[in-house]
């Protein structure tokens, strides 16, 4: 029971005269309110997951996994390549984002003054283009990454790391806050032992907050495998009948194959989607199972 | 000045290494900076060679968006994109400010802990959800079973109705998080100090702790509204791709967003006039998030030096 719980009870029964009945009407009436708020959420994530289920499920099977994408006959369509474009687009964007979020966290949490201006500019910077629209950085992808400076084609590798820019700022805002989380002391007593700075981080701070970090990064992987915008505008391949072999490959991915069947007309092909989407939900329990067992098994209580 | 007194230290290998590290980090943390600049220059460049084509006051306060068309036909106004965004947007927050303002309240003030423990992963997963679930889930089941079916709206199969209240489902999380984590940081001597001049739970909720708490639902609100303006996909499948300036919920409309992902798909020559438009209205709409983002990010600064 809190302080303020304690109090109230005190006040009612002793000095305060009873609440009128007006304001224990209107009490009941604001607790039925916030009871119905929390229940559209509710409502409105179970209706969801029934939906996509009862659209998804008939069409399940192992050789939708297996198939590549029909634009003709609906029962000889499948996700294999998009599957395989996912997987590949998860990777790059997890080598590029994972050393980059981890080294900038550190940074800022560990070296920078915060009483300098371009440390400042950094930390407003970070927390601005984590709320940037999704579709500005298939903009950035496209006029930077796939043409113009970079020139990389409308490859595997430009998708990454259009994705891996887009999640970035999510990696470093949940990995700051596991390094801050770990105590001062620890630092203090590395640092009296002798300990040189980075000494310190490497083998103190880091292995403190590997959890976190861990969940941070797994965290902003499966943002980045939802993410449609971005790749829709880079000019990710619609429906190709081939995995993607290197680097270099064009590529779909699991939102992609399900934007292109939500366009078609045939209704079995809509149908598609929601097999498509139950895949993409899978992965992403999958990858969330594994963010809640590190947290359980590494985390440090301090 | 040159001259090395006694007191300052010789680079040793062991210092010389941490400045390396100290160096290779403030690199990563460059990147970000990198990654804003870039975007920015991507933008202008376009941009600017937009505009040597259309007169700005053509593009700002124009009420036709019609770059598809040839001759005549083709004018390029922005108006009824914004429109439509800020449209959109609206219906989701006639959503989701009520539905996320109760729920955080709920979630700070009321919900006991082992309420809170399911109630919050459920926020987290409706949060985690791809948007184009979303989208799929306008379409194929908001659309046509429960506008038209179980309530008897004749709704357009694309329309700003079903787009806009998936749209505000989408931004419910996002606003209770923000508005739980202002109401926590108020001072617990608040709540008791109002519990002590007998007012009940709900009272000091709405009285005392929500008002005290201000600042950073407003910073909620405006996260929320941005995050609502550059979404994407939802808009894209179910609110269509018609650029329109009205007021009627059942009908298609198009947002800035929306626009930029149905017309770049990769293969637009560069240079195009085509091409620039993409540039032009993702300039607008990286403008007009920046302006709500910095203005969330000041408010939430605000009431963090006001209790921390």
């Amino acid at each position: 029971m809190t302080g303020a719980d304690i109090a109230a009870r005190a006040a009612r029964q002793a000095v305060i005269p009873q609440a009128s009945g007006a304001d224990r009407a209107f009490s009941g009436f604001f607790r039925a309110l916030m009871y119905g708020a929390i229940g559209v959420s509710l409502l409105a994530l179970v209706t969801l997951l029934y939906d996509v289920a009862r659209d998804g499920l008939p069409n399940l099977s192992w050789d939708f996994l297996t198939s590549f994408p029909s634009r003709i006959i609906p029962a000889n369509s499948g996700v294999e390549s998009a599957i395989y474009g996912t997987l590949y687009l998860m990777v790059v964007c997890a080598v590029i984002v994972i050393p980059l979020g981890i080294a900038t966290a550190i940074y800022l949490e560990e070296y920078a003054d915060r009483t300098k201006w371009w440390n400042r500019m950094v930390e407003v910077n970070i927390q601005n283009l984590a709320a940037v629209p999704s579709v500005v950085y298939g903009i950035l992808g496209l006029a930077f990454i796939v043409r113009g400076p970079l020139s990389l084609g409308r490859t595997v590798l430009a998708g990454g790391i259009t994705l891996a820019l887009l999640v970035l700022p999510v990696v470093i805002i949940v990995a700051r806050e596991a390094i801050r989380a770990v105590p001062p002391s620890i630092r203090e007593g590395s640092l009296a032992l002798g300990a040189t700075q980075w000494q310190t981080i490497w083998k103190q701070v880091l292995p403190g907050s590997i959890a976190g970090i861990a969940t941070g990064v797994i965290l902003a992987l499966s943002r980045a495998i939802g993410e449609t915008a971005p790749l829709l505008v880079i000019g990710a391949a619609v429906s190709p009948r081939f995995n993607p072999d290197g680097l270099g490959s064009a590529f779909t991915a699991l939102p992609i194959q399900i934007f292109a069947w939500t366009q078609d007309a045939n209704r079995e092909f809509v149908d598609l989607a929601a097999a498509a989407i139950l895949v993409m939900m899978v992965l992403l329990l999958l990858m969330n199972s594994v963010a809640i067992f590190l947290r359980n098994r590494y985390e440090q209580k301090w | 000045m040159g001259r090395r007194t006694s007191l300052v230290r010789r680079p040793t290998p062991r210092s010389r290494f941490e400045g390396v590290i100290r160096a290779l980090l403030f690199g990563a943390a460059i990147v970000s900076i990198a990654t804003t600049l870039a975007i920015v220059f991507s933008l202008l460049r376009e941009t600017i060679s937009f505009f040597g084509d259309v007169p700005v006051g053509d593009f700002l306060f124009g009420t036709k968006w019609t770059p598809q068309f040839a001759g005549d036909q083709q004018s390029f106004g922005v108006i009824p994109l914004v429109y439509g965004t800020l449209y959109l947007t609206a219906i989701g927050l006639i959503v989701a400010i009520p539905v996320g303002i109760l729920s955080g309240i709920y979630l700070s003030e009321f919900a006991r802990p082992r309420v809170r423990k399911v109630i919050k992963p459920i926020l987290e997963v409706l949060a985690g959800v791809p948007t184009i679930v979303f989208g799929y889930f306008a379409l194929t089941f908001f659309t046509p079973e429960v506008l038209r079916n179980a309530l008897g709206i004749d709704v357009n199969q694309f329309n700003a109705l079903s787009a806009g209240i998936i749209l505000g489902i989408l931004v419910i999380p996002t606003i209770a998080t923000l508005v739980e984590d202002a109401m926590s940081a108020v001072p617990q001597s608040l709540r008791e100090g109002s519990a002590g001049l007998g007012a009940n739970k709900v009272q000091t909720a709405i009285r005392i702790v929500f008002p005290a708490a201000l600042s950073g639902v407003v910073a909620a609100l405006v996260l929320g509204a941005s995050r609502a303006i550059g979404e994407t996909v939802i808009i894209l499948i179910a609110g269509g791709q018609q650029p329109r300036l009205s007021l009627d919920p059942t009908e298609s409309y198009q947002s800035m967003a929306a626009f930029i992902a149905a017309t770049s798909r990769g293969d637009i020559p560069t240079g195009s006039i085509e091409y620039e438009t993409i540039f032009v209205v993702g300039m607008t709409l990286f403008v007009l998030t920046l302006i709500l983002n910095l203005f969330s990010i000041r408010l939430v600064r605000k009431y963090r030096q006001v209790y921390e």
